[in-house]
């Protein structure tokens, strides 16, 4: 995929972990593993949460600020560890613990963008991710 | 990001995987941050629990602890924040065999690698308070705010893997709460209101921490109406909320914390001037979590754990009264004030009216879904902030009330204000 031909560059802070591609879910809310999230069953489970009910595992997952505690950090990787977790996490303002979380579960994750990312991208786009070029790349909307 | 020699040698792996692993991961989050360089840290306050650790990051720490003494022992004096089991009690909460091997194994992990088993959230009050300037890796959002703000010390919120890191190589990266620069208030909250109890204290964390916009966010509070001076526990109560809604690591409030102890705060020059915070605002916050019946499952007193001070009084409202069998009464404290409050009479007084004193723990550490759904409880009564914030998540249908209020509803077996 490229950026050619309709697709849409964001530029952020340079992130963490490698390149990948999904499908985005996206909310303006706000994020935090413990508070939010069903980890057993792959679900977000905070009642006032705008995912409420709906599964992250494998998805872009695209929100606005890190909240809550200190957990997430040993968190998202156990979450991977059972493949239950999302394939990157796109943020507009991470807090140290996500940016700790994505360090120790290799889980790729971009903040600080030029633009409110919760607005420009939305969910069921297809998105690329390369956290060393702090870059997220929307493809062609269906 | 700027390493000296022995910093390099750790991340080449001169001194070990253990601190090579620490190091890398310092140097990831430096650079994600733009730390320059890293600073040594004092002390460092692990949070571990194994509902965060499972299964995967047990295993970690067992891999750790099979290395030899010179490679695995912490640099730096390291203590725990509260655990998932207190192994007296996790039968009758319903917690499982399971829950509780793994705990063990992450306790024998954690001795190998020179680790402080303190199990406590208050490390702040019970350990070794930390000292105006001195640089931290503290691993709970409430020791973090508490240490920063009301103590002064600089430190970010380290989470599990990278207070570790911490330990392991006595370094954090130099960047957010280390740095004068991000210590500056951002937005100014005058408050037209003395809060009377640990709720209100909370719920003023909670009103205030809604409105931060991110980590970077650092409040300034200026009370203009008369007031008391407030108390450790008060203060823990704010920061606590004001950390969990706010996701904030510091805020300074004039003429109590000691960077602005004089009256004035270092600001950042757009400072933001929000609006007067009043009783009715307190109020309401609080009334938001009130239901339209008067169902209790379970009272819990926790998030932070109990001082001293604060279990005593639980103890001296319940004594002589029985709690009604509907309802289930929870109080959690280190081990530290459990021992106290066993040789003052204290756990006698809260088991004799029915209600479990648990120590090492804090109730939403301790896979509080499991114990909901083992227990068939739903609507939770607490005097914290904090925890009303964090349960909803686990199942439960929070209410946030009075201490006496909690107490009261507990004897009677209904909500009772």
């Amino acid at each position: 995929m490229s950026a050619d031909g309709g697709s849409k560059i964001i530029n952020g802070h340079l992130g963490i972990g490698g390149p990948v591609v999904g499908e985005a879910l996206v909310a303006s809310d706000n994020f935090s593993a413990r508070y939010d999230l069903d980890r057993l069953k792959g679900v977000f489970s905070r009642p006032a949460h705008k995912l409420y009910g709906m599964s992250y595992v494998d998805k872009i997952l695209i929100l606005n600020a890190a909240k809550g505690g200190v957990a997430s950090a040993w968190m998202l990787k156990e979450m991977m560890s059972r493949n239950m977790g999302p394939k990157a996490l796109i943020l507009n303002f991470a807090n140290p613990i996500m940016a700790q979380g994505a360090a120790y579960a290799e889980l790729p994750m971009i903040d600080r963008f030029d633009q409110d990312v919760t607005i420009a991208v939305k969910t069921g786009d297809i998105v690329e991710v390369n956290p060393a070029a702090g870059t997220l790349i929307i493809n062609d909307r269906k | 990001m700027r390493l000296n020699d022995f910093e390099e040698d750790m991340l080449n792996g001169k001194h070990g995987w253990p601190r090579q692993f620490g190091m890398e991961q310092i140097v990831k989050v430096g650079d994600f941050f733009d730390a320059q360089d890293c600073v040594e840290v004092a002390q460092v306050h692990l949070m571990a629990d194994t509902e965060s650790l499972g299964e995967d990051g047990v295993e970690f720490l067992e891999k750790l602890a099979q290395l030899p003494l010179e490679e695995r022992a912490v640099k730096v004096p390291t203590v725990t924040d509260p655990r998932g089991i207190d192994f007296e009690h996790y039968k009758e909460l319903g917690q499982s065999d399971a829950q509780a091997d793994l705990e063990r194994r992450a306790i024998v992990a954690f001795r190998a690698l020179g680790v402080m088993m303190t199990d406590t959230c208050i490390n702040y009050q019970t350990i070794m308070p930390p000292v105006l300037g001195e640089h931290l890796a503290f691993g709970d959002t409430g020791s973090s705010i508490y240490a920063n703000s009301v103590q002064g010390a600089r430190t970010n919120f380290q989470g599990g893997p990278s207070a570790l890191a911490s330990a392991l190589t006595g370094r954090a990266p130099r960047y957010g709460f280390h740095l004068d620069e991000c210590r500056k208030g951002r937005k100014i909250f005058k408050v037209d209101h003395a809060p009377g109890d640990f709720t209100e204290w909370g719920a003023l964390g909670g009103v205030i921490g809604r409105q931060m916009e991110s980590y970077w966010d650092v409040p300034v509070i200026e009370f203009v109406s008369e007031h008391r001076h407030p108390t450790s526990d008060e203060l823990k109560h704010f920061g606590a909320a004001l950390a969990s809604y706010g996701s904030t690591a510091l805020f300074h409030m004039l003429g109590v914390t000691p960077e602005a102890f004089d009256g004035s705060a270092p600001l950042v020059d757009d400072l933001e001037q929000m609006d007067v915070i009043g009783a009715g605002d307190i109020e309401t916050f609080i009334e938001a979590y009130w239901p339209q019946d008067d169902v209790v499952d379970v009272v819990v007193f926790a998030a932070p754990q109990l001082s001293l001070i604060e279990i005593s009084q639980v103890a001296d409202l319940l004594d002589g009264q029985k709690i009604n069998e509907k309802v289930a009464l929870i109080a959690t404290v280190s081990p530290e004030v459990k021992s106290a409050a066993d040789r003052m009479g204290v756990t006698a007084k809260i088991e004799k009216s029915g209600g479990l004193l648990l120590q090492g723990v804090c109730f939403y550490q301790m896979c509080a879904r499991e114990i909901g759904e083992a227990k068939g409880w739903k609507r939770l009564l607490t005097n914290s902030a904090k925890l009303v914030n964090i349960i909803g998540g686990y199942g439960y249908d929070p209410v946030l009330a009075s201490l006496e209020c909690c107490v009261r509803s507990a004897v009677q077996g209904r909500l009772v204000r």
